[in-house]
């Protein structure tokens, strides 16, 4: 598929936004080694708030690490380095005294495996819940069928509540884990390719949802379809080899993009 | 004809030689033949065990009749005028034994399975799954041993009232000595659980014990308690330390800290003993061991119960 075939399918988003919207992630001269390997080098983003931000790039571009660094997931790699300043709403992440189960209850993660747990429909959702101390029974239950509202998967499951998340198809299993990171009202919702597992037709209803969600969350998704990233997102940034090539409105990225390598990689030129 | 040998290629010259063995014909054949008798030896020698046991235990019931047997609450079969055959005492001494065991080896199995599946680091984890195994690999007589010289004098120094022989030394000891079972199949169950579904409650915010505790301890429940069950069948199996250590005295007492005898342990005593064959005290290890043989089925039959009624699929 040509760039001509992309542009007649961009939509141009947000070209005069009304207000100003708050930064959520600043990320400053951040860089990251896995051993002796530098998976991400000097990378500088600012991403807003109820927008949402797409990563792409090819496979071992850095963008899944990216994703994970920002809510601090990635320290489970053993043997991981990282430099620089990643800030959340002004406060650096790395920093010793912002815990990170704090923000890790603030910025909810979908990954691209659903990873629902082997309990109930009902009690993954509750399950953030119980564990920041809630046990006001009503609450939970009111949380619950808001959060499965809100990933619209309600109407599929509320007559199940009580069975295992695991009879779900994959596509449900994924909005299941989208519910699941809502329960907590997150500030942002981090997304790491969550399509890529799924057949198309629940690939389109994720897509659905995403347009709604950004409404309230401010959303960072990493993808490897194009397609996807220009159909739902309003910021773009490309990767490749660890760095930012290029970052700019999706309408720009994929219609006048300025680096030459991202013009080749949308085109499908490589990648 | 070497001209035609040479156009071959590697793989048919291989298959050429192994059609002129007939490798492919026969042995393949005779392979899971050989394989059937082998799973047959163990089948027939199951069979064989439980027929003899019941035959043998049959011949006891026609001396001693089953209600004295389930009922009377003394075992004596010693006595030349009054001899009684009342399971109970040996039901019990079983009982003591086998809690003892199991409020020692469960929260230190479960806690070092936690520690080894989801602590601890691989450097440690290497060096002590080896230490457990060789804990599990101890004879035990070697244990027998080690609780009457060791845990008992230690025990009394402690608490002056107990007896040389008592139920809770050689309890504990079994309980060391089934940790090891405990630890390893725990274990297996935590690791088995997926690191996508402990990511997903650590992204939630779960510190790693909530993680622990609520996600991958309940996912793993169904191995963890089969883990348990079949360990305790083997605590109530358990002959030596508790012949050893536990003493000769049946009573139906449920003081810990006085002589017992356990249903293994007069197993013992009789079989090393210059008992006759053929009379009532000979065929009386027989139902004794039947009786055992039932405790452990059941306790078998329980595991896989408990293990499929708390499967947590993933």
């Amino acid at each position: 598929m040509g760039i001509v075939a992309l542009k007649t399918k961009t939509k141009k988003i947000n070209e005069q936004p009304l207000v100003e919207r708050q930064t959520v992630y600043s990320t400053k001269n951040c860089n990251l080694w896995y051993g002796n390997h530098h998976a991400l080098k000097n990378i500088n983003l600012d991403m807003k708030e109820r927008e949402v931000t797409a990563i792409i790039g090819p496979s071992g571009c850095g963008k899944s690490t990216y994703i994970k660094t920002l809510n601090r997931m990635v320290d489970l790699v053993p043997n991981v380095k990282t430099a620089g300043v990643i800030e959340y709403r002004g406060r650096n992440i790395f920093s010793k005294d912002f815990h990170v189960e704090e923000l890790r209850t603030r910025v909810g993660m979908v990954f691209q495996k659903p990873n629902p747990f082997p309990k109930s429909i009902f009690e993954n959702i509750a399950f953030g819940l119980r564990i920041h101390g809630i046990k006001n029974k009503q609450l939970i239950h009111e949380t619950v069928e808001k959060s499965l509202r809100q990933a619209a998967i309600w109407d599929e499951v509320k007559d199940r509540l009580h069975e295992s998340a695991y009879g779900l198809s994959g596509g449900q299993q994924q909005r299941l884990c989208i519910a699941r990171s809502l329960a907590l009202e997150p500030d942002v919702l981090l997304m790491d390719e969550p399509t890529s597992a799924l057949d198309p037709v629940s690939t389109l209803k994720v897509e659905e949802l995403i347009q709604e969600l950004k409404e309230k969350y401010s959303i960072i998704i990493v993808t490897h379809n194009m397609q996807q990233a220009s159909r739902i997102s309003d910021k773009t940034a490309f990767f490749l080899n660890g760095e930012v090539v290029e970052y700019d409105d999706t309408y720009t990225i994929f219609n006048h993009p300025k680096d030459h390598r991202t013009e080749d990689y949308i085109t499908g030129r490589f990648g | 004809m070497k001209a035609n040998e040479e156009q071959k290629s590697p793989v048919q010259r291989l298959l050429d030689k192994k059609n002129k063995n007939g490798f492919l014909g026969k042995g393949e054949k005779a392979i899971p033949v050989i394989l059937f008798l082998m799973a047959a030896v163990s089948v027939v020698t199951t069979i064989g065990i439980v027929l003899t046991l019941i035959v043998e235990t049959f011949t006891f019931f026609k001396q001693v009749p089953l209600a004295e047997f389930l009922t009377a609450k003394v075992w004596y079969p010693f006595s030349k005028t009054d001899a009684s055959y009342g399971i109970l005492p040996l039901f019990i001494g079983t009982l003591k034994i086998t809690l003892i065991a199991a409020l020692t080896a469960v929260p230190i199995g479960l806690a070092v399975a936690i520690y080894l599946s989801e602590y601890a680091s691989e450097k440690v984890r290497k060096v002590m799954k080896p230490i457990l195994e060789v804990l599990a690999g101890v004879p035990t007589i070697v244990y027998g041993f080690f609780a009457l010289t060791f845990v008992t004098p230690i025990l009394r120094a402690v608490f002056p009232s107990l007896e040389m022989f008592n139920a809770i030394s050689p309890g504990v000891v079994v309980g060391m000595m089934i940790i090891p079972m405990i630890v390893s199949l725990s274990e297996d169950a935590l690791s088995s659980v997926p690191d996508s579904v402990r990511q997903g409650a650590l992204a939630l915010g779960a510190t790693k014990w909530e993680m622990t505790w609520r996600v991958a301890f309940p996912a793993a429940l169904s191995g963890i308690i089969a883990s348990i069950v079949l360990a305790l069948s083997r605590a109530i199996g358990e002959t030596m330390i508790v012949s050893i250590a536990g003493g000769s005295t049946p009573s139906a007492s449920l003081d810990l800290t006085t002589s017992l005898q356990t249903m293994t342990s007069y197993i013992v005593q009789v079989s090393t003993g210059d008992v006759g064959f053929g009379t009532t005290i000979y065929y009386s290890i027989y139902a004794v061991g039947f009786t055992l043989f039932l405790f452990t089925l059941a306790m078998n039959i329980l595991a896989q119960k408990i293990s499929r009624r708390f499967r947590e699929e993933y």
